[in-house]
């Protein structure tokens, strides 16, 4: 089964971390990236630019409307994500556990409808 | 398939509500196992059923109908995968149709462990688990399992059918728990089954059906998990529990249905064959030489038992198990029961000042034994005020008539001059 493990993150942490914390914030999902390749359970994965920068769009009544910033405003924003392929919510769950996210912010796991 | 001449509807009736009881975790179980579809192995299961009654009566029981129940419900679970169009596709199809074809007839693999442990996995909302072992694997429907734990019908059964839904698309499996996880995943089970005789037990007079069969299911479900994993001394426990409490159920209530506290029970109502096979299974539990919360739960029930044996209570014993509960679990249940038994040793004032360590947790607010106890401590002290008061919030507190009758009558043991003046 496929899952999708998406990420949830204080942005604002990242400014304030100092380079050496920064360096090691990026080899520890690098290592993390690297163990899912390893095991052969990486799909697709990436990281996403700050919120600030999303767009959001609605159409209503025929009409578009397109909102500078994030579609919810909160504390955690999506950071990013992993596409896996593992057997059950078990094993997906493993994976959501080690992921480095899941100590600074919230990882949510949800199954990939497939068609 | 051999059939027995039998035209005795009755016999047939009974023969299918058995089959049912037992084999319905087991077929929905194997019918589920590899789509995780509960909800369509259990319709197919009662379509199989509804068959079944109306055959069999006039053609008789077959040699194995959990043999035949399969061979119906697979039958019909085929055909309901091929008319819907969100289930799997063709290739899927004829490989689940070869995995369920493949059975032997006489030997269905027994997958209920794996289903208990879905049932009870921590992506389930914890509030839930309880009624949905009670329906997947034993097989009650919905409206029985709402009233046994207060919930609307209609609210039951659609957390039930989420729950159902959740199991299926999130994937998760049936499946024993790996060594290293099992520990903690066996205590959701457990405690989704102790929630289940909880709830079974506060009907004490066993006059709500539905809640004093849920007692007996419980227990049910438990000797099941004894025989499924037979070395873990936590399973032997809680069976060991549930034994003791359940024994004592006929001395709980007088004749006319007055609460009886523990201590004034009457030995002789204990049924004794119940409280020996909970002997047995405790010896059972300790032998692995692993402790645990339900099995320390367990020893203090045996420890309160022994009194049908020497006339007496060792405080000295049971509190020495209270403080071994306390330090692994933290509960603050745990706490209120043991100052009531270092109360017994030590005296009511010592009792207090162990009760006074928990009054600070914002749960004990509304936690009717607490107040109780405070109010039984506060008359041993004389403080006939604080103990009139108490005992106002633990009657405000309860829901079962017969212990608040109990609880007003000793309030009104205290007199009435000092009851706060009239405006």
């Amino acid at each position: 089964m496929q899952y999708l493990l998406t990420l949830y993150v204080d942005e604002s942490g990242w400014g304030k971390m100092t380079p050496e914390q920064q360096q090691q914030g990026a080899a520890s999902y690098m290592a993390y990236t690297e163990a899912l390749k390893a095991a052969g359970a990486l799909v697709n994965s990436n990281r996403l630019r700050p919120s600030a920068t999303a767009t959001t769009l609605r159409i209503t009544n025929g009409k578009t409307q397109v909102l500078d910033g994030p579609f919810a405003e909160s504390k955690e924003q999506l950071g990013g994500y992993y596409l896996i392929d593992v057997p059950d919510l078990d094993a997906a769950m493993s994976w959501a556990g080690r992921c480095p996210a899941a100590q600074h912010g919230v990882v949510e796991v949800r199954a990939i409808w497939s068609m | 398939m051999a059939t027995v001449e039998t035209s005795d509807r009755d016999t047939t009736l009974a023969t299918a509500e058995t089959v049912a009881r037992h084999s319905h975790g087991k077929l929905v179980a194997f019918l589920a196992m590899r789509s995780g579809d509960v909800a369509a192995a259990e319709d197919a299961l009662s379509e199989a059923f509804a068959t079944a009654l109306s055959v069999w009566p006039s053609k008789g029981c077959p040699t194995n109908p959990e043999a035949w129940l399969l061979t119906v419900a697979r039958r019909k679970l085929i055909d309901q995968i091929r008319t819907r169009h969100d289930g799997p596709g063709t290739d899927e199809l004829e490989a689940m149709a070869e995995t369920l074809g493949e059975v032997a007839e006489y030997d269905i693999p027994d997958r209920r462990l794996g289903l208990l442990f879905a049932c009870t996995h921590p992506a389930i909302d914890a509030g839930i688990r309880s009624p949905l072992m009670l329906q997947v694997v034993l097989g009650l429907d919905a409206a029985q399992i709402a009233s046994a734990f207060l919930m609307s019908p209609a609210a039951m059964a659609q957390r039930l059918v989420r729950a159902k839904a959740k199991i299926r698309h999130a994937g998760i499996p049936f499946r024993i728990p790996n060594r290293n996880e099992l520990y903690e995943r066996l205590e959701m089970v457990l405690d989704a089954i102790y929630a289940s005789f909880a709830e079974g037990w506060i009907d004490a007079a066993g006059s709500d059906f539905a809640r004093r069969e849920l007692a007996g299911e419980a227990i049910f479900l438990e000797r099941l998990l004894t025989e499924l994993l037979p070395n873990e001394p936590e399973v032997w426990g809680l069976l060991a529990l549930m034994l003791y409490a359940e024994a004592r159920r006929p001395a709980r209530r007088s004749a006319d249905g007055e609460f009886v506290p523990l201590g004034l029970q009457d030995t002789a109502l204990w049924d004794a064959a119940m409280i020996e096979e909970a002997e047995a299974a405790l010896r059972r539990a300790s032998g692995a030489g692993l402790i645990g919360r339900y099995q320390l739960e367990a020893a203090i029930q045996s420890a309160h038992v022994e009194r049908r044996r020497t006339g007496s209570v060792s405080w000295r014993a049971i509190l020495s198990l209270y403080d071994a509960l306390v330090t692994l679990t933290g509960s603050p249940v745990a706490l209120i029961n043991r100052a009531l038994a270092l109360a017994e040793l030590e005296g009511p004032t010592a009792g207090l000042d162990a009760l006074a360590e928990v009054s600070g947790d914002p749960r004990i607010g509304s936690y009717q034994p607490y107040w109780a106890a405070r109010a039984e401590l506060m008359v041993r002290t004389g403080a006939r005020r604080e103990a009139w008061q108490a005992y106002k919030i633990a009657i405000g507190l309860e829901r079962d008539s017969a212990v608040r009758r109990y609880l007003e009558m000793r309030q009104a043991d205290l007199g009435t001059e000092i009851l706060p003046p009239t405006r």
